[in-house]
């Protein structure tokens, strides 16, 4: 129960947002973050919890985000089962991609690059489609109403997407608290040890996978719904993964609030940084960068670890 | 073998071969471990030992030979299928899961058997009693002494409740008070009804804890019988000290 309280604590102050703030700047700026911390706590589980190092969270993203824009554009679905089915269709792209990927035995770099090379496939793939609009993308109707999952004021739509990251942080902390997160950790730690104690290491991988997929897929269904707008290079886009694996390197992988932390900041500088010097393109880039090279150079290799050095020294 | 009923050794080694390349590492072995006894698998260095170990736990598939526990083909399964059966190893270079504390190494162990953490902490806390890990329990794993790790070695492969558990050298690097430590630890586990396949270098625990020895050199079991009974063996005599190493030292102790 006590390590439930950070959790509503921090749902309860971010819910306060849309009652104090009213600038849609700041509002955007959030519901963003919150996106973000979403599919970061989805590439947490498999990255952080289990150890395996996906670059290619996009495939989840973007799968989420096309499956959800793609039942209520071309099929006339409503909003919200189509954003249910694109959490199943990305846990289903999550569990193919890692039973080809770990069945065979892949860790460590090599599976990074597969599960890049699938998410550039599938980039090339919604490119072309015409299923997914192709290059000119995908453009969901806008129709501001809760029954369509849009709504007319950002703060509501914060405080769903609030919901949603909430939900994943609590689902994480029951996976830690877990025998699926206590295996998922020994296997991170040490597969042959692992193993020798009745871990079956492949099953356990399928398993956090699919969940990281389906996590990671909800935020790219998220997006799809704010935005309401899509195309390849956003859905299945590499920035997408590479957001969902420094969020969570630099808030401390393998934590709870890592990944929220860890969006929180990356996304913190980078807003600052644009609105400092103004019109250089990328510039927030250039300081993730700095981020991650000072977060990986100095050990333990993540900020909350960084400050609990300083207060011990 | 007539082929009606099981076979009646708890672990059955019959006529495994494993080959990596052109290194026979294991050449044809055969070996009996009885039930609720102590047996030691001893031999020089790079007799294939550890290669028996990883066959008979399903880290490695042999070459050729076969495998039975309690009378039912065990060759070639998975480890984690094995540790569920009841059979638990630990490794000779220790593998604690570094980043983990005690407790939580121990309890992955325990998670084979039980799924709520609330027990496989308390399974965890029992067995580290056993082993003498209790006062170490919230220490990290990668903070313990080289003994500290043998004896989470032991501690998680216990937690997985088995039948038979192969120890891989747990008292290799240790100091002689830190060994008389250990062996009632061995006792210990043996008396709660657990068999136990040990390679060990220590030749004072051996004589010691078990009761029937095998020895392996250059792939090949050698001899077998009790300790009293492979120690005066020539043949074991001359594979640790070369050939002829018998006779000149009967021949040293008649003169």
């Amino acid at each position: 129960m006590k390590a439930v309280l950070p959790i509503l604590a921090f749902a309860v102050l971010m819910g306060l947002a849309p009652l104090m703030v009213a600038s849609n700047v700041v509002l955007n700026f959030l519901v963003f973050t919150l996106i973000i911390a979403l599919a970061a706590q989805g590439w947490n589980l498999l990255g952080g919890y289990g150890g395996q190092y996906s670059f290619g969270h996009a495939a989840f993203f973007g799968t989420g985000a096309y499956v959800t824009a793609i039942l209520q554009v071309r099929y006339g679905m409503n909003a919200y089962p189509a954003f249910t089915a694109g959490i199943g269709f990305a846990a289903l792209v999550g569990l193919v991609i890692g039973f080809l990927a770990f069945r065979s035995g892949l860790r460590g770099s090599y599976f990074a690059l597969v599960t890049l090379a699938f998410a550039e496939v599938f980039r090339v793939l919604a490119n072309a489609a015409e299923m997914t609009g192709g290059a000119a993308g995908i453009l969901i109707r806008l129709q501001a109403n809760p029954a369509n999952f849009q709504f007319a004021e950002r703060g509501t739509f914060l405080w769903v997407a609030l919901a949603l990251v909430t939900l994943a942080l609590l689902a994480t902390l029951a996976l830690e608290r877990s025998r699926l997160g206590a295996q998922l950790v020994a296997v991170r730690e040490n597969e042959a040890a692992a193993q020798a104690l009745g871990v079956d290491v492949l099953a356990v991988k399928l398993r956090a996978i699919t969940l990281s997929a389906a996590m990671t897929g909800a935020a790219g269904g998220l997006y799809a719904q704010y935005f309401l707008y899509l195309d390849a290079n956003i859905a299945y886009g590499t920035w997408i993964s590479v957001e969902a694996l420094l969020a969570p390197i630099v808030g401390g992988a393998g934590t709870v609030f890592g990944p929220v932390l860890g969006a929180v900041i990356l996304h913190g500088l980078g807003e600052a940084t644009k609105s400092l010097a103004g019109s250089i393109p990328g510039i927030d880039l250039v300081i993730f960068g700095i981020v991650l090279i000072l977060v990986v150079r100095f050990p333990p290799r993540d900020l909350p670890g960084l400050l609990r050095l300083r207060r011990r020294a | 073998m007539t082929g009606t009923g099981p076979d009646p050794a708890f672990l059955a080694v019959r006529g495994v071969t494993k080959r990596f390349g052109g290194l026979l590492a294991v050449n044809d072995a055969t070996f009996d471990v009885g039930e609720g006894t102590i047996t030691g698998l001893i031999g020089p260095n790079g007799a294939g030992k550890t290669t028996l170990f990883a066959v008979v736990a399903g880290f490695e598939k042999p070459t050729s030979g076969m495998v039975m526990l309690e009378g039912e083909d065990i060759t070639g399964r998975k480890p984690h299928e094995l540790a569920r059966m009841g059979l638990a190893r630990t490794f000779q270079i220790v593998q604690p899961f570094a980043g983990l504390t005690v407790r939580e190494n121990i309890a992955v162990g325990a998670f084979l058997r039980v799924a709520k953490r609330s027990a496989a902490l308390e399974v965890a806390e029992e067995v580290a009693t056993q082993v003498g890990l209790a006062d170490q329990l919230d220490k990290p794993a990668a903070a313990l002494t080289v003994a500290g790790r043998k004896r989470l070695e032991v501690a998680r492969a216990l937690a997985t409740r088995p039948k038979l558990l192969l120890l891989d050298e747990v008292l290799a690097g240790l100091n002689p008070s830190e060994v008389r430590d250990i062996v009632p630890v061995v006792q210990g586990i043996r008396a709660s009804g657990i068999t136990v396949l040990m390679i060990e270098h220590v030749m004072q625990a051996v004589m010691n804890l078990c009761s029937q020895v095998h020895v392996l050199a250059q792939g090949r079991i050698i001899c077998s019988g009790t300790p009293a009974e492979v120690v005066a063996a020539p043949q074991v005599v001359e594979a640790y000290l070369g050939h002829g190493a018998a006779k000149r030292l009967q021949g040293a102790t008649h003169a």
